[in-house]
């Protein structure tokens, strides 16, 4: 199998996709986070291969070294949260977070 | 099959059953294992692109940073009476239905541009060559002095640096992103600061 660019933009689209199901079925608060991983790693196959394959050049791997760096960002806030709602409801459910609920 | 096609295909599987098993596995340390694997043949993907910096900040940053974090906060959080948190099977149809259909409209939408034609037109407009050789900068994937003249202010890749050429270059967010970051982390490190747990 060739690299070419439509192969690529499908790797991204798997990984994309698979981001998204994991955020929308996942329990686990932890689980969720692991899918916004993998949506912004899908985003990042997509950025390098339009780097290299059309007129955009270094801006796509610029682009996603800024991805990469803001990723890192969200997760220790994201992590901060789902810790702190550990330790006030000892469960890492989503379900379970319905104080708020009408 | 030379060795570029059989790398591109091992590490391409790799990737795609891993996030796919990320999908599937019931225990949240599986996933982190399998997202393991499909990060780091992403980053093995992105050394086969000619992307070396993107690739080595992948290993580094996510890999070696962000998904040990997550399984900090796996070992955190599993202490206390362990429910197996499943989802419904009914919920699991509905949701492996939803996935197809939109990886079949992103695959049908990027299918459906023609990328050589738009290529093109682009450089036409922009008065470059527009042959597929010269997207390729080059470099062999050495990309770290242009990155890195960017992110200072300057574009060697178009010409003109030391001609006193502006062009625009990533001084301002590389800016705004150290900042972005040094905020974030000590937010974070507040948030999660060790408090007297509220028996719930």
């Amino acid at each position: 199998m060739e690299p070419t660019l439509s192969r690529y933009l499908m790797i991204g689209a798997v990984l994309f996709v698979c981001g998204v199901i994991c955020m929308a079925t996942k329990r686990n608060a932890i689980g969720v986070l692991m899918g916004v991983e993998l949506v912004l790693n899908g985003a990042n196959v997509n950025l390098v291969a339009f780097s290299r394959y059309t007129t955009l050049g270094i801006d796509g791997q610029i682009y996603s070294l800024f991805v990469i760096v803001l990723a890192a960002a969200e997760a220790a806030v994201a992590l901060a949260i789902a810790l702190n709602f550990y330790n006030n409801h000892l469960t890492i459910d989503v379900d379970r977070a319905n104080k708020l609920k009408g | 099959m030379s060795g570029e096609s059989l790398f591109f295909t091992l590490f391409t599987i790799a990737a795609c059953m891993g996030a796919i098993a990320v999908v599937v596995s019931q225990s949240v340390v599986r996933m982190a294992f399998w997202l393991i694997i499909s990060l780091g043949s992403t980053a093995a993907l992105f050394f086969l692109i000619d992307a070396d910096f993107v690739g080595a900040a992948q290993l580094l940053i996510y890999v070696g940073g962000t998904l040990v974090l997550l399984v900090f906060a796996v070992m955190l959080t599993s202490s206390g009476p362990y429910l197996k948190i499943d989802t419904s099977p009914g919920e699991t149809v509905l949701a492996a239905m939803v996935g197809l259909l939109f990886l079949f409209m992103v695959i049908a939408a990027q299918t459906g541009v023609d990328w050589d034609g738009t290529n093109e037109r682009i450089a036409a407009a922009n008065g470059q060559d527009a042959s597929a050789a010269v997207f390729d900068s080059g470099s062999g994937g050495n990309t770290l002095r242009t990155i890195g003249m960017s992110l200072l202010g300057l574009r060697p890749d178009l010409g003109g640096a030391s001609a006193g050429e502006l062009h625009t270059a990533y001084l301002l967010p590389f800016e705004i992103v150290s900042i972005h970051l040094l905020v974030v982390l000590v937010g974070a490190a507040y948030l999660a600061r060790a408090k007297r747990r509220r028996d719930a």
